[in-house]
């Protein structure tokens, strides 16, 4: 019989449910982050690319400040803004709003890149030979810049996947921060941490690998 | 609306913030020479090590670019210590942007060094050169035009994600503001000087990199 009592207790099976809970609420605020932030980001960087300025002092400048300040800041920031102004959001949602917003950033830039790949020459054509803007839009810019630039969405997708550790800081229990709990319980950061970074490991590696390859087959 | 904004005792407090901004950047800065020496190492040993160092280099690079840097940095921070291990919250930071950068940079410099064809580096030695004549004078200049915007960004990157620092204890600029915040409960008002001057510091990394790269490049 041990006569010190115990305060921590082992690495338990219930505890995989757990951290499998917390890898599933992840995905799914990576999800509704990068589904919005990828709306907002054509939208974005279709308007930078095709207005002179209005849309560059405006959105580009809102943008680039979402870019140049670190995510951890931008989360805390708005976290505590939503109150001051009377929202009510919680971590959840005021963790998806700035993910979003930060996903757009991202995505108006590949965006950008791509409406650039098609180039001026070939939508010219498309315009001379009858269509209208939104058609060349829709059946000359969209399927080739698609082509140009969906590794680098991919590569933008991944990011926010790996960047949503830091709702953490927001109380939002995802995965890294169910990591964090489990690891004041058992004492145990190593076995812990590792399962942590297996399933983030396994979510973005074969999907990156994935991206590279297409990259390669639409390269020859 | 009826919240009041306070930001006096913020604005008291700039010298500070400056002084800890100078923290970010130091750390940042070193985490990306490290990163680079390592990247270099790391790119040529995926290159041309042998197969034991190949991997190793490999999984490296994988983990360093698959995993979220936050959890890079808990691993140096709670991960080691394990093992026995503890870090200072300065030297888990570094660790953890010298991982990650390094893991990226290998990456890039692969792409530089493939990039510049195999035939030059025949032609060079054939013109009489030695091999580190070849590498200082032929190879080196046009893997690092190739390689000069990536490294700019991921500088960029090293010093928004040393704002990671706060969650390990360290107090550079986000750490600092964190304990700032904390104290007076101006959270919002000391995050925006925050923002502010992370915005400032990378502007500044850029403009100068661009002034570099004038100089740098102008042939």
């Amino acid at each position: 019989m041990s006569t010190s009592a115990s305060f921590f207790s082992d690495f338990q099976i219930t505890d995989l449910l757990f951290l499998g809970e917390a890898a599933g609420r992840t995905l799914g605020i990576s999800a509704v982050s990068i589904t919005i932030g990828t709306v907002l980001g054509c939208v974005f960087g279709w308007a930078l690319q095709e207005s002179k300025w209005l849309a560059q002092v405006t959105i580009g400048t809102i943008l680039d400040v979402f870019r140049s300040v670190p995510l951890i800041i931008q989360l805390i920031l708005f976290y505590n803004f939503f109150p001051i102004i009377g929202w009510k959001m919680g971590p959840f949602a005021a963790g998806a709003f700035v993910l979003s917003i930060y996903t757009a950033a991202l995505v108006a830039n590949v965006v950008r890149g791509g409406i650039d790949a098609v180039g001026d020459p070939m939508r010219r054509a498309a315009r001379s030979l009858g269509m209208s803007y939104w058609h060349d839009l829709r059946y000359v810019v969209w399927p080739i810049g698609l082509r140009a630039v969906f590794p680098s969405w991919v590569g933008v997708a991944l990011s926010v996947i790996k960047d949503s550790a830091l709702v953490s800081v927001l109380g939002y229990l995802e995965l890294l921060r169910a990591s964090q709990i489990l690891i004041t319980r058992t004492q145990e950061p190593f076995i812990i941490l590792a399962c942590a970074g297996a399933f983030y490991f396994a979510l973005s590696y074969p999907l990156s690998k994935y991206s590279k390859k297409l990259e390669e087959g639409w390269a020859s | 609306m009826d919240y009041n904004f306070h930001w006096r005792p913020v604005l008291r407090k700039i010298p500070e913030l400056l002084e800890a901004g100078l923290l970010t950047l130091e750390v940042a800065v070193l985490s990306m020479l490290l990163g680079i020496a390592i990247g270099l190492g790391l790119a040529l040993l995926r290159m041309k090590g042998p197969t034991p160092l190949r991997q190793i280099a490999t999984t490296w690079v994988e983990i360093a670019r698959n995993t979220p840097a936050l959890f890079q940095l808990f691993f140096f921070g709670f991960g080691l210590g394990a093992f026995g291990l503890h870090l200072s919250p300065y030297l888990i930071v570094l660790a953890g942007l010298t991982f990650n950068n390094a893991g990226y940079l290998a990456e890039n410099f692969r792409g530089g060094f493939l990039a510049v064809p195999e035939t030059q580096v025949r032609a060079a030695r054939s013109l009489g050169m030695t091999a580190i004549q070849t590498y200082v004078r032929i190879i080196i200049p046009q893997v690092l035009k190739i390689v000069y915007h990536p490294m700019t960004n991921q500088m960029v990157w090293a010093v928004l994600m040393s704002s990671l620092g706060m969650l390990v204890g360290f107090r550079e600029l986000s750490g600092e503001t964190q304990f700032f915040a904390s104290k007076t409960y101006r959270i919002f008002e000391y995050f925006a000087v925050t923002a502010v001057i992370y915005y400032i510091i990378v502007k500044i990394i850029l403009l100068a990199s661009n002034l570099v790269a004038r100089r740098l490049f102008r042939y």
